[in-house]
């Protein structure tokens, strides 16, 4: 499984021809206290950069981008139940969605964990 | 950092907005709110009574009836009725002391000029800090610096040394807690300020001060009331005492009366209303409001909204027309391409815990 980031501080899990999306350490970090999750509806056909999902904090609302073109093949229900899980495990148990990959050629030019470091630095 | 009305101004500190309005709605928040507007205001006759007087000539409130050591909630109307802000009047015995809003505060000095200035001297006090300590620890806290702070009742206002240091504290606040508000001359607010914090108060942000107040059903300027709302639309018709009123002894001689006093005797057509949305999402400022799901016209919007962690739940104000404001109306709200469900809700959505 190989981990890619957006500069929108998105993170992709790759495993075959699904991709699952979440969004970074860094990026809830700078939201603040998450308090609501807006997921997209499995089987929603995504183009790359389309808005795909709604975080708010206790400051503001912010819009999460599909980082691939896709099908949603699977959402993180447990966000609606306790959108706090963004805040305290952001890059593992607070994935937002899981998207079939239409295009593999579409993830060139994303970062690695290594080049994201640089990034938010 | 984010600019506010001129100023850089700490959205929240390291704690985060959560954290920090709940350690406010259960210890003690420190406020730093120098950004606001203080200012005296003197009659040449030197009594205060006519300072009073005048200055009922810009508010529909009755000053004249405050009592030294007191402080009321007042707005400047305009005279189509509108509010040009709203601010705090204190009686300090000799003189009034006025608080107004940041980004009000040259537009309210010019209006106090140009209508007063005939018998009054207005001084403004840019080199006075505001520090404002809330929560239901803040008597405690404060004690120790002002042994006079907890025998002080809800808008008490005066001079007192607090920390040594010569400064006016109102019994009063922001947030629906209860707390002072602390006048401090700008050279030792950061020593007053570094003392509370050192005796556990919290350092509180900009988010956590708008939570609060939202929790609290408390209208921020330039947001929930400007200058196309009246006093009586926006559900202040409380802070207008019956001597103001048709009928009263100085009904009327107010900016604004005649709008203002034919609402208050026949009712405006429109309210500001607390909200609550049914399910998780919150709405913000801008969303428009509909009767239903599938109507083109709206009927009103929402004039602030977010999450109030307090309540455990998202939260708004707006206005609609008054035959849609009953308590337990549901109205939609539209967000992103959606109408979802809102209850008009009694305001405060937390009770207030004032030291009457």
């Amino acid at each position: 499984m190989t981990t890619l980031f957006t500069e929108d501080h998105e993170w992709l899990d790759i495993d075959g021809d699904v991709v699952t999306v979440g969004i970074t350490d860094y990026a809830q970090s700078q939201l603040g206290d998450v308090v609501f999750v807006e997921l997209p509806k499995v089987g929603r056909a995504l183009k790359k950069a389309e808005a795909a999902a709604v975080v708010e904090s206790v400051k503001a609302a912010s819009d999460v981008y599909a980082p691939i073109t896709g099908e949603v093949v699977e959402i993180n229900e447990a966000l609606a139940a306790e959108p706090a899980l963004v805040n305290s495990d952001a890059e593992s148990k607070a994935w937002f969605f899981k998207i079939k990959i239409a295009d593999k050629s579409e993830l060139d030019g994303l970062m690695d964990a290594e080049a994201y470091k640089t990034h938010t630095a | 950092m984010v600019p506010f009305a001129g100023y850089d101004m700490p959205v929240q500190y390291a704690a985060g907005v959560l954290k920090e309005h709940l350690q406010t709605r259960t210890g003690a928040g420190l406020f730093d709110v120098s950004h606001m507007g203080q200012m005296t205001l003197r009659a040449k006759s030197g009594k205060v009574e006519d300072a009073a007087l005048a200055l009922e000539r810009l508010v529909p409130q009755d000053i004249l009836a405050l009592p030294p050591g007191r402080q009321r909630y007042a707005q400047f109307t305009s005279a189509a009725g509108g509010i040009l802000d709203d601010l705090m009047v204190a009686n300090f015995g000799d003189h009034l002391f006025l608080v107004v809003n940041a980004a009000c505060k040259d537009a309210d000095e010019a209006h106090l000029r140009a209508y007063l200035s005939d018998t009054c001297v207005i001084e403004t006090l840019p080199d006075r800090a505001l520090i404002a300590l809330q929560g239901p620890k803040a008597a405690e806290i404060l004690a120790a610096f002002c042994p006079e702070a907890p025998e002080m009742r809800f808008m008490d206002a005066g001079s007192h040394q607090v920390h040594g240091i010569a400064c006016f504290v109102s019994r009063s606040g922001y947030t629906g807690e209860d707390g002072y508000e602390i006048s401090v001359p700008a050279d030792r607010a950061e020593a007053l300020a570094g003392a509370l914090l050192e005796a556990g108060v919290g350092a509180i942000g900009l988010g956590a001060r708008d939570s609060l107040r939202l929790e609290a059903g408390l209208c921020l300027y330039g947001h929930d009331i400007d200058t196309t709302t009246t006093p009586v639309e926006a559900g202040l018709s409380w802070s207008i005492q019956k001597s103001r009123r048709s009928g009263g002894a100085r009904a009327g001689g107010f900016l604004g009366a005649e709008k203002i006093l034919a609402q208050l005797d026949h009712g405006a057509p429109r309210k500001r209303i607390g909200l609550q949305p049914e399910g998780r999402a919150p709405v913000r400022e801008g969303a428009l409001l509909f009767t239903d799901t599938t109507s083109t016209n709206s009927i009103g919007s929402v004039t602030s909204g977010g999450f109030g962690p307090s309540l455990g739940g998202p939260l708004a104000m707006g206005y609609l027309p008054t035959d849609h404001a009953a308590d337990g109306t549901i109205v939609f709200a539209e967000l992103r391409g959606q109408r979802l469900p809102m209850r008009v809700s009694p305001m405060p959505f937390v009770p207030h815990s004032y030291k009457r």
